[in-house]
């Protein structure tokens, strides 16, 4: 019978810098597009305090829309619609391929696992605006 | 033998999925409108009574409350692995879990009292 020893060593695990993200472009991307659901959030929750001032008043409305306004309010509003972007290209390029890949068991051509994506977000992109602009 | 513990990750990473398809099909265009043509005045606004009755329409409050729910939940989800893995807060894992689902709760909670009420 073999005599083993009580020693386990530790396993090794390498230290990983705070800021390992910067050391290459693509790892700045994924941390990019991982950040762009706390702009997701925040515009969830700006969606519900325009909800709440519709619900009071006219005036109540009339202010949320001054403050929507605001320079401020513009240029975070623009950097959102950034990451919204990165969020949507990046979700339609990667999981059709993924999931039609699981479906029929080999690759397919971006062009057709993505491009339904994309002309289902023109689609739907259109007819929001349209309601959004009174038309429908 | 006795059963394993269910895992919460498949009910989960299913709200993140969907979430993900809303978030990309439908946030741009309202952000695009109601967060930078309406306000800079690029484009003239609908009004309150426009805006009031298109929000009051059952379709638009069920579209709403998906839309925001599953959001929510996307975000939540996201934003805990960007905290964990993205910031090395690992050893946080389970605060993160409660601040995050638990904000996406209260956030479905608000979304449908607001849309209740509206």
């Amino acid at each position: 019978m073999p005599q083993y020893t009580q020693y386990q060593p530790k396993a090794y695990r390498p230290r990983m810098s705070a800021y390992w993200y910067l050391d290459q472009w693509r790892y700045l991307r994924y941390a990019l597009r991982e950040a762009s659901s706390f702009f997701v959030a925040y515009f969830c929750v700006l969606t519900l305090v325009q909800l709440a001032a519709l619900g009071t008043s006219a005036t109540r409305y009339a202010q949320f829309e001054a403050c929507m306004g605001s320079p401020v309010m513009i240029i975070i509003n623009a950097i959102a619609l950034a990451f919204f972007l990165l969020h949507a290209i990046t979700w339609f390029n990667l999981v059709p391929r993924v999931a039609m890949r699981q479906m029929l068991g080999r690759p397919t051509p971006d062009a057709i696992s993505s491009g339904p994506n994309y002309l289902l977000w023109f689609g739907a992109t259109v007819i929001l605006a349209l309601f959004f602009l009174g038309v429908l | 033998m006795s059963a394993g513990k269910r895992s919460n990750e498949p009910l989960v990473w299913l709200l993140f999925g969907v979430g993900g398809f809303f978030a990309a099909f439908f946030l741009p265009v309202h952000v695009l409108f109601y967060g930078l043509l309406f306000p800079s005045g690029l484009v003239h606004a609908p009004g309150y009574q426009a805006t009031l009755a298109l929000v009051r329409h059952p379709l638009a409050r069920l579209y709403l409350f998906a839309l925001l729910t599953l959001c929510f939940f996307h975000a939540a989800h996201r934003m805990r692995l960007t905290m964990s893995d993205v910031l090395n807060l690992r050893h946080l894992n389970t605060v993160l879990a409660f601040l995050c689902y638990g904000g996406a709760i209260v956030g479905t909670v608000f979304t449908v009292w607001l849309l209740m009420t509206v």
